[in-house]
């Protein structure tokens, strides 16, 4: 026993550094399950605090092209009212309702919540966004964020305040995608090698493809709506021994500056998840 | 200012360089991540004892880890350096007891080929041994080496320049004055 003491005592600089790497690769290796655990809340809000100033300074040098990109997007939303389309049949008159619930059922599905970006990364393996609303504000974890330009990433992480949302440039991305012209669907993945393109896999070579087709998101994909851009098609990456597409797609929204986001959040997830999960249990 | 104080305000110097100004530079390639935040380990006392300068860097490495959201990766490479820090003063410094009459490991304290020495040795430690927690999760051996030699490179050269900027005096403390 005696032995034991003076050996640890002898070696106390060994153990302890010992000890301090099996924490550090702890922590490294169960990151999701510990980091929730213990630091996650009050961390986020002090590196999001500090983002958030930071921020704020850089938010000076991007405002003209914030404002363009606002401008761009006003024009759109104002394309889309419903006063610019007309009915070709003007010999009936609309008779105003007055039911004051709608009766054919309709209810909400994606609610959406704005957000900024308070903090940003593009040249780490694995890239994440940090924004200023959090679990206060209604944000959860699984929720859709998209930019003006399009998809961004989806929530990973919540503190009050803040939360982190893991972006198309992040290894565990993993978004149902769609052709746009023809609706073939395939999955988008990063394989972290450069920002500049994400890869889209899994779309059979039956389909028509040209470079500059829009990749939308699928209507599989159960965090964003259906229809989202994501990218356009950069070029092809040739595999003649699979009989799927390799597709390098430019993302369209710009991870370099991107300061608005939009939340959405699907309310009807639970309840799909909840059905497909008790299917599968019945069909094993 | 006080060694607590200096030291202190470098460690928030440092993170802040690391994150606002290193990682938000447009990367060059993947290979290519310009480290200097490790400098912090290098720079502390000699005075520190061993176990009180493993806990200090391990809690460097985890606030930059926080940042980045990666939590235990940069606080293992952290570590092992301070861990390492020991044994290379030891073998690099010109005769015995010098570590007593400077401050902390700099080029006038250790001369500048033997501080050089320090420098790259444990340059190389941290990038391998943190490229190489990276390659656990995914990658080949093509990109733990190119990724281990060209970060290194460029991090040498953030440290020359750190070296020469803020080039620092360290007086000569004899227990006559």
């Amino acid at each position: 026993m005696r032995n034991i003491f003076l050996f640890i005592r002898r070696y106390f600089n060994f153990v302890f550094f010992v000890v301090l790497q099996v924490v550090a690769l702890y922590i490294l290796f169960h990151y999701n399950k510990f980091h929730e655990a213990v630091f996650s809340g009050v961390a986020n809000e002090l590196t999001g605090n500090i983002g958030g100033k930071y921020s704020n300074v850089t938010n000076y040098f991007h405002l003209k092209s914030t404002n363009d990109q606002l401008a761009k997007e006003n024009t759109e939303l104002r394309n889309a009212l419903f006063s610019n389309f007309t009915r070709p049949d003007t010999s009936q008159r609309t008779v105003q309702d007055t039911v004051p619930y709608d009766t054919l059922g309709h209810f909400r599905k994606y609610k959406w919540r704005d957000a900024r970006v308070v903090n940003n990364s593009v040249s780490l393996p694995n890239n994440t966004l940090t924004i200023n609303r959090g679990s206060n504000q209604g944000v959860q974890k699984n929720m859709g964020v998209i930019s003006s330009q399009g998809v961004v990433g989806v929530v990973i992480n919540t503190s009050s305040n803040y939360a982190v949302v893991m972006s198309l440039l992040h290894r565990q991305t993993k978004i149902s995608a769609s052709l746009k012209k023809t609706g073939e669907t395939g999955q988008v993945s990063w394989d972290g090698t450069s920002p500049l393109f994400v890869t889209l896999k899994h779309i059979p070579k039956s389909a028509p493809i040209a470079k500059g087709d829009s990749i939308v998101t699928s209507s599989y994909a159960s965090y964003f709506p259906p229809g989202v851009l994501i990218g356009t098609i950069m070029d092809v990456v040739d595999d003649k021994s699979s009989s799927f597409y390799t597709l390098r797609i430019k993302p369209a929204t710009n991870f370099f500056n991107v300061q608005y986001v939009s939340v959405v959040e699907n309310m009807l997830k639970d309840e799909q998840a909840k059905l497909e999960e008790e299917t599968n249990k019945i069909n094993q | 200012m006080s060694d607590l104080v200096r030291n202190t305000v470098r460690f928030v110097l440092f993170i802040l360089v690391q994150y606002y100004v290193l990682f938000q530079i447009r990367p060059l390639h993947e290979f290519v991540v310009p480290y200097i935040y490790y400098l912090y380990v290098l720079w502390l006392p000699f005075t520190m004892g061993r176990m009180s300068l493993m806990l200090v860097s391990f809690l460097f490495g985890l606030t930059l880890d926080y940042f980045t959201q990666t939590p235990g990766l940069h606080a293992a490479a952290c570590v092992m350096i301070a861990y390492l820090r020991g044994f290379v003063v030891n073998i690099l410094i010109p005769q015995e007891g010098a570590e007593l009459n400077y401050k902390s490991p700099s080029p006038v304290s250790m001369g500048w080929a033997p501080y050089a020495v320090y420098v790259l040795v444990l340059t190389l430690v941290h990038h391998i041994y943190l490229v190489l927690l990276e390659w656990l999760q995914f990658g080949s051996f093509l990109f733990f080496l190119g990724k281990v030699l060209a970060t290194s490179g460029i991090s040498l050269m953030l440290v020359l320049i750190t070296e020469l900027l803020f080039f620092r005096k360290e007086k000569f403390r004899t227990n006559t004055a």
